[in-house]
């Protein structure tokens, strides 16, 4: 198997982080609309997962032995997006495209027109049923790529979700790894008043699952449980991903109210001149 | 008009020797298929042997996934095998796929426009005794309005095994709606099967029957009770919902002056919905211009189904007789219907 646009080195991933969270400020402030909180609280999974962890070919996105990657929660494309265009998917210059008519780059994630989306999204609770019919095609043909999904939290109130966790424990796919970004927030409020979720990693455990709970912005700690993921052969795995919405601009992070909206541009200098100084310190550290 | 050879019907088509259900046919074309193409994989919701996906799943255990009681994992799981480069047959009841999943055949599917192909079994009303819970009669609306989709509706066990290896070939999304209860067995593999292409069983002059299912049938045997009272009516078999065959649609039209549509479905939204839409959209005299094949003047269609209720429990035929989707009562819809157009 080849590995494609692998990047070992942790101060150099922090700084992809880093710059995907200014691209994200950009994108949202050129849509006028979005979703901000989740989108950038993603970054660092999103950074581990397109630079370190994903077997994929941005020159071939439809190599067959790739690792797929389902976005369930659809609505944080627009990081999923910029780690596209930084991995070389296609130019950077079409991420201020976002959300605009005629652009590739829809307000929820569309595959037919984006080459390298493994499937349309938006509904939440629709991805898990998906990566597990991928999983279970690779498990039949004894094929080694895997399947990764990425979740929001909020979406597991949804029945389908369990439906499909409970069909990827009777098939044990050991094949399939979930990141959830457990955010703990949804548009109405905080989950656990929302529509409680824990104990979460019990559920998951009840449904025959492996349960890895990791520092969702430590990318170090995210590639070493995907890692991990790969060793388990058994059962599905399931990483919890605690992360904070809005993670490295201060004044988004933790509030519900960020969900659904863009910044304005002095919210957005105000950003991207905290993301630089914080990408000065990366710099300084040692690998 | 007696019934046109070149369908290649049985020999008395009427009165056929042999039957079965139309899941029947698609249990037996998708073995076919799973035989002839190793990348067709099926998917049931607990319903595998009332779906007659159990055969498959004997045969190719490995290409089989049950997701139990569980249709939209079941629309989700299909697509995503389907996304692999799979042609994926997702099998459960009418009424709970497309009734209980739409959103996820909507977006998993037909947005993704990958080849999942639903297989929707006991449906209309000829399911019987479960009663109106079990009637899907509403689901040909449903998915008919969904971009990318096809949709087909065989008229008997032979139509139902072409339909499913003409469906498997389109690489994309499509439904198939087929029926519990034992039916005649009237065409045979010689008879035409083409989507999009309706069948003309008859020719008429006087009314042009247009039916799709089960009701096919009833509505050839209609014909002939028809021919006794002096009523010339051809019948249709309009198995392609979408995209409807608007050519022969306006060829009836312009021929006859009057159509009758007769399904096991409500009225509207269904096949008849289907077909007042091109009679109104292809209308010269609109002046929409959309009516690129051009039908001179309007012709009244007159839709008949069930009309806008919930039905109830009883067996098969029983049940088409109550609600007159039966031989005699679509007689009996279409000679009032050819009466009012004579009092106009």
């Amino acid at each position: 198997m080849v590995r494609f646009n692998k990047v070992t080195s942790i101060r150099q991933l922090k700084l992809i982080a880093n710059t995907i969270r200014q691209d994200v400020v950009h994108m949202l402030l050129e849509a006028k609309s979005g979703h901000s909180a989740g989108s950038i609280g993603l970054a660092d999974i999103f950074t581990a997962l397109y630079f370190n962890i994903l077997y994929h070919d941005q020159q071939n996105p439809t190599w067959p032995d790739r690792d797929r990657l389902v976005l369930s929660n659809g609505h944080v494309c627009p990081v999923m997006y910029a780690a596209m265009a930084n991995a070389g998917y296609f130019p950077k210059e079409e991420l201020l495209t976002l959300r605009k008519l005629g652009s590739r780059l829809q307000g929820h994630p569309h595959r037919t027109i984006l080459p390298g989306i493994e499937t349309s999204s938006g509904p939440l609770g629709q991805g898990l049923s998906q990566a597990v019919g991928m999983a279970l095609v690779a498990k039949a043909e004894k094929k080694r790529w895997r399947t990764y999904c990425i979740m929001s939290d909020g979406e597991h109130d949804e029945g389908q979700t369990w439906e499909a966790i409970m069909l990827a424990g009777k098939y044990k796919l050991g094949n399939l790894t979930v990141l959830i970004d457990r955010n703990n927030i949804q548009i109405d409020g905080f989950t656990e008043e929302v529509m409680p979720l824990e104990p979460f990693a019990d559920k998951y455990r009840s449904f025959g699952w492996h349960v890895i709970n990791v520092d969702g912005h430590n990318i170090k700690k995210i590639i070493e449980a995907c890692e991990e993921s790969k060793a388990i052969y058994e059962k599905p795995t399931a990483i919890i991903a605690h992360t904070i919405p809005g993670k490295g601009i201060p004044f988004m992070e933790f509030l519900t109210e960020w969900h659904g909206k863009p910044p304005s541009k002095e919210q957005a200098d105000d950003a991207i001149s905290t993301l630089e100084s914080e990408r000065k310190m990366i710099e300084d550290e040692r690998d | 008009m007696a019934i046109r050879t070149e369908m290649k019907l049985v020999e008395n088509p009427l009165a056929p020797k042999s039957s079965a259900a139309s899941r029947d046919g698609f249990g037996k074309g998708l073995v076919e298929l799973g035989e002839g193409n190793p990348n067709v994989w099926a998917v049931s919701a607990d319903v595998s042997e009332s779906t007659r996906t159990h055969w498959f799943a004997e045969k190719f255990p490995t290409r089989f996934v049950q997701v139990g009681v569980a249709e939209q994992n079941l629309a989700g799981v299909g697509a995503g095998i389907a996304s692999c480069g799979k042609i994926v047959f997702i099998s459960a009841f009418g009424v709970f796929s497309p009734g209980r999943n739409w959103d996820q055949i909507r977006v998993s599917i037909c947005y993704n426009d990958i080849p999942v192909i639903i297989h929707a079994s006991h449906t209309g009303l000829t399911v019987g005794p479960d009663g109106a819970s079990h009637q899907a009669l509403e689901d040909i609306a449903i998915v008919r309005v969904l971009p990318n989709m096809t949709v087909i509706v065989p008229a008997d066990m032979e139509q139902t095994k072409k339909a499913v290896h003409a469906a498997a070939a389109l690489h994309k999304p499509a439904y198939i709606r087929t029926s519990r209860e034992k039916l005649p067995v009237f065409t045979t593999s010689e008879t035409p099967f083409e989507i999009g292409k309706a069948n003309v069983y008859r020719d008429g002059k006087d009314v042009a029957i247009f039916a799709c299912g089960p009701i096919v049938h009833e509505a050839l045997k209609a014909a002939e009770l028809l021919s006794a009272a002096g009523i010339d009516a051809a019948v249709v078999d309009c198995h392609t919902i979408k995209p409807i065959d608007k050519k022969t649609i306006i060829e009836m039209a312009e021929k006859c002056g009057l159509l009758v549509s007769v399904e096991e479905h409500q009225v509207d939204g269904g096949m008849g919905s289907a077909i007042a839409e091109v009679l109104c959209s292809e209308s010269c005299v609109l002046g929409s211009g959309s009516g690129v094949l051009g039908l001179e003047h309007p012709v009244p269609l007159v839709r008949h189904g069930v009309h806008n209720r919930f039905c109830e429990s009883g067996n098969a035929m029983e049940l088409l007789k109550h609600y007159s989707l039966d031989a005699e009562g679509i007689a009996k819809t279409v000679r009032e219907a050819v009466a009012g157009m004579k009092r106009k």
